[in-house]
């Protein structure tokens, strides 16, 4: 049953996230905005459409877009999103939670290079690196919650009685911090990429899929909807104690995510792309900021 | 029972090569046959004894002071099992390698047969003469592997390379060994007195086996003979040498330090140096290589790298008293010995398998080849997906357990400054693995995908059945440990439990299970969404790349492997400095240009080969004493004796 609401919740809502990203940001602009739920028209209509297909292309194509799909429902599973207990929690998910993620980059990585477009190679490279740049942030956001929580699941991460707010309220501050910005590179929102140009030389995520179209682009756009839901559940779950009532919980969390959404949305509105040779250094500042939450928790 | 087979095996890998040399076009025929029933026999010798007790032979050997003395216990079974599974793959694929030059044929089976051979032995050699005779066969039987293609100056120099660097890793070794007779009184591999390892003897053995057992794996920065080795070698040696040989560094190494009673803390954390240093800055190399050989012998240093962090991990649990987080660490590392060797031989074949077809090692000379090839492009994806260290696929298993036993024992509460390294490597891991991904991203992207970079390229053809066969093996085995793991756990305990005698046992699979579980998932879940993308995208057209609507796309145009690597080769621009030669000014209409870079390797090129050379400077001064005239000769010899003389009557 948990199961179930659990992955309606990130198959249902996670649309719904982009809409007030992007409802946020026209506010802020001055300006009326598409509709909330314009992202469900997107996908439902993206799905419905025939697709072309570069004759350069393999199976390896659409590898891409079905891998992007189902990782972040699997990820989802390992988050206790409703209730105190995920789906599936063991000693260690959270390195398969990481390296799903992983999986789902080599799929779509290598669906771009399979096109044989420049753009795409480009979009395919940025990607890597700024995700090879981005992984020693997460783990050692990780080593941190480890240390607080005493647990090795994602599960005992985000369940947390509250206490730690109290225990290690500077570190709890830094992993945070670090991990919003390992979810603005990892989901490719500003100052990293910008969802809204068209230029391909600015692009990563949207370059990567310029040669897909159809139902494998409506899976690639609701994939990376359920991959930022996942991340923004990640930090709410991190961030609030959980109840242990499944509705109190999911709302909790559904709630943190959209407010996080809104984060997203002002931060790209207060602030632009950084220059590519920038992007590194903050990654590395993000790492650094994570290493310092583990040295405090280090007594 | 085990050590009878095992041997058997040997025996029977030895005689395919002498086959393969006798004269007549049969006897050459018969070599895989040959080498496949050795490697099935070896194969059930290894699988005894890693289920069943230790297994002693003792043969006759004339060596004054040796003994022919076969032990086959769990450690060495499962360091010797990979060697027979590559023999027999190696054997099957390398069945089609120069059918017309009859001598070089020959010469390839004949060494590789004594190679795999000797190779067994060094691992179930119960005595230490044994062992490093063996070894020294080895050796040599993989110098002249490498040196097959001798007419290039390229595989001469390799060759020599590892020549030169492995017999001064072999010095080590036998001083090594002598000081392990002297403190023993025996030749056979035995427990050391207590509380050696606090004595600067002690340390002495480590730092000596360090060093020649690092050489021996490729360890960073003893890596130096590797990449030149691995790129020049026949395909199927390659395979070998980075699937096997070099584990045996690591088996000497575990071996040897077995021994000890008691680890001390500088053991472990030397090793989580060494290991965390190697894997970060092996593949951060590795993608900077543009020849898909060299490309993947860089990526041995890292595999070789993570595994030493395992060991690493699991000697400083061991001294701490730490039995969970030893159990996993260990078996971890064990695993991943396992899986390198798997993935990584596959890797080479399937690479192989590609360079036979396009007659380049360049990467950037390839492309497009998954039409081409299809079973290539499928057996290098699974190894290249293998690892990466992704789920789900056997790469992915053994990194977790080393994950886990890092994170377990940053939880321990009792977390003191002996162990902090600990704290390292998941990060370093999880930079090492998204670098490893880039890599093999760009390697078969730029290799199997896109459309066709050279002519050669357009006109692959897929590879003969014996070389897709040789494949299918290894790939399977690779699904195999990634999709049920746990029945692996007790025979991983096994062989944890001679590492590390004393430390109690821990369910390996039942902390597996969840891993497992997570893997089935995946690879089900994967597929359905792959049929149903399939499914919802069979109304299509089909067209020319749309590349936001430039039409003149040419597969010159494509991005290459070297752009793809340069964003992040350029963050490690301060370990390895790129060679760049480039026009340095164009004139406003430039009629031709060209542009080439490579990446040296910074131990050999900037630091080794600098070093020797002044050396060789200093020495040569001596060279003035060499005047070539008798009279000299006998004139020093003279007054030598005169000094001596005067010394004793003092």
């Amino acid at each position: 049953m948990r199961v179930v609401l659990q992955l309606l919740l990130v198959v249902l809502a996670s649309p719904l996230l982009l809409g007030v990203i992007n409802k946020t940001k026209a506010l802020m602009a001055g300006r009326v905005g598409p509709p909330v739920l314009q992202s469900y028209r997107d996908i439902a209509k993206l799905l419905r459409k025939g697709s072309v297909i570069s004759e350069t292309t393999t199976w390896v194509f659409l590898l891409g877009p079905a891998v992007a799909l189902v990782v972040p429902l699997l990820a989802s599973l390992m988050l206790p999103l409703a209730g105190t207990e995920a789906p599936i929690a063991f000693t260690g998910d959270l390195i398969v939670f990481v390296y799903l993620f992983a999986l789902a980059r080599f799929c779509t990585t290598a669906a771009a290079l399979d096109t044989g477009s420049a753009f795409e190679g480009m979009g395919a490279a940025r990607e890597l690196t700024f995700a090879a740049l981005a992984e020693p942030a997460l783990f050692f956001g990780f080593l941190a919650l480890a240390r607080v929580s005493g647990g090795l699941s994602l599960t005992s991460f985000m369940t947390m009685d509250g206490g730690h707010w109290r225990r290690a309220s500077a570190a709890m501050v830094l992993v945070i911090a670090s991990w919003f910005i390992v979810l603005l590179v990892e989901n490719s929102r500003v100052p990293f990429d910008d969802p809204n140009t068209h230029l391909e030389l600015t692009m990563i995520h949207e370059v990567m899929v310029l040669d897909h179209s159809g139902p494998a682009f409506g899976m690639i756009l609701w994939g990376a909807a359920m991959k930022l839901f996942v991340y923004g559940a990640l930090i709410v779950g991190v961030i609030l104690p959980a109840s242990g009532s499944v509705l109190v919980d999911l709302s909790a969390i559904l709630g943190g995510v959209l407010v996080v959404g809104v984060a997203i949305g002002l931060v790209e509105s207060g602030m632009a792309r950084l220059r590519l040779v920038r992007v590194p250094q903050l990654l590395i500042t993000a790492s650094l900021v994570a290493g310092f939450a583990v040295v405090l928790v280090l007594r | 029972m085990s050590a009878q087979l095992v041997l058997l095996g040997s025996i029977l890998c030895i005689a395919s090569g002498g086959l393969a040399i006798l004269p007549g076009k049969s006897f050459i025929r018969t070599t895989p046959v040959m080498i496949i029933t050795g490697a099935i026999a070896g194969l059930a010798g290894c699988w005894i004894g890693l289920t069943s007790a230790t297994t002693t032979l003792v043969l006759p050997w004339m060596i004054p002071g040796g003994e022919f003395r076969i032990t086959v216990d769990a450690l060495s079974a499962f360091f010797a099992a990979p060697a027979f599974l590559m023999a027999g793959a190696g054997g099957l694929y390398a069945e089609r390698y120069w059918p017309a030059d009859r001598r070089r044929a020959a010469w390839v089976r004949g060494f590789f047969g004594l190679l795999t051979g000797s190779l067994v032995i060094v691992m179930v050699a119960g005595h230490t003469i044994l062992f490093l005779a063996a070894w020294e066969i080895v050796t040599i039987s993989a110098f002249f592997l490498v040196g097959t293609e001798h007419e290039a100056p390229e595989s001469r120099n390799a060759a020599w390379l590892y020549l030169a660097a492995s017999h001064v890793a072999m010095l080590a070794l036998f001083a090594m060994i002598a000081i392990l007779h002297a403190l023993t009184h025996t030749w056979a591999f035995d427990a050391l007195p207590a509380g050696l390892a606090s004595l600067p003897i002690g340390r002495v053995i480590f730092a000596l086996a360090i060093f020649g057992f690092g050489i021996k794996a490729g360890l960073m920065p003893f890596h130096v003979w590797l990449p030149g080795a691995h790129a020049a070698a026949p395909t199927h040696v390659s395979a070998m040498m980075s699937g096997v040989v070099i584990k045996m560094g690591v088996y000497g190494l575990v071996r040897t330090l077995s021994l000890f009673d008691e680890i001390p803390y500088s053991f472990g954390t030397t090793l989580l140096v060494l290991g965390i240093v190697s894997s970060i800055l092996g593949v951060a190399f590795a993608l900077a290589q543009h020849d898909l050989k060299r490309l993947l012998a860089y990526h041995s240093i890292e595999n070789i790298g993570i595994i030493v962090c395992g060991l690493g991990i699991g000697f400083l649990a061991e001294a701490h008293g730490s039995a969970r987080v030893a159990a996993l660490a260990f078996a971890g590392a064990l695993l991943h010995v396992w899986n390198h060797g798997l993935f990584k031989a596959l890797l080479f074949l399937s690479a192989g398998s590609a360079i036979h077809a396009t007659h380049t090692r360049e990467i950037d000379r390839m492309g497009g080849l998954t039409r081409r090839m299809p079973w290539t492009a499928l057996a290098f994806l699974t190894g290249a997906i293998a690892i990466c260290g992704l789920p789900p696929l056997n790469g992915f298993v053994s990194e977790w357990l080393i994950y886990v036993s890092a994170f377990t024992a940053v939880t321990a509460r009792e977390a003191d400054w002996s162990w902090l390294l600990v704290f390292a490597v998941p990060p370093a891991l999880a930079l090492t693995g998204a670098l490893a991904l880039a890599c093999f991203v760009k390697a078969f992207g730029a290799v199997f995908l896109g459309a066709p970079r050279a002519a050669a390229a357009a006109a692959a053809h897929e590879s003969p059945l014996g070389m897709r066969a040789a494949m299918m093996p290894l790939a399977a085995a690779c699904f195999g440990i990634g999709l049920a793991p746990t029945l692996l756990g007790p025979m991983l305990e096994r062989v944890t439990a001679l590492i590390a005698p004393g430390l109690p046992g821990c369910d390996l699979a039942g902390s597996l299970q969840g891993v497992q579980t997570s893997a089935i998932t995946v690879a089900v879940v994967a597929a359905v969404a792959f049929g149903f993308v399939t499914l919802l995208s069979r109304k299509r057209r089909t067209g020319p790349t749309w590349d936001c609507g430039y039409a003149a796309a040419v597969p010159r145009a494509q991005y290459t492997a070297s752009s793809l690597a340069r964003s992040i080769t350029g963050v490690f621009a301060w370990a390895m400095p790129a060679v760049v030669h480039a026009p340095a000014k164009l004139p406003l209409f430039p009629r031709e240009a060209s542009f080439e870079s490579h990446v040296p390797d910074t131990v050999l090129d900037r630091a080794l080969l600098p070093a020797l050379r002044f050396s060789e400077r200093l020495i040569s001064y001596a060279r003035y004493a060499q005047s070539a005239r008798v009279q000299f000769y006998i004139l020093s010899l003279g007054v030598t004796l005169v000094v001596l003389l005067f010394w004793s009557a003092l």
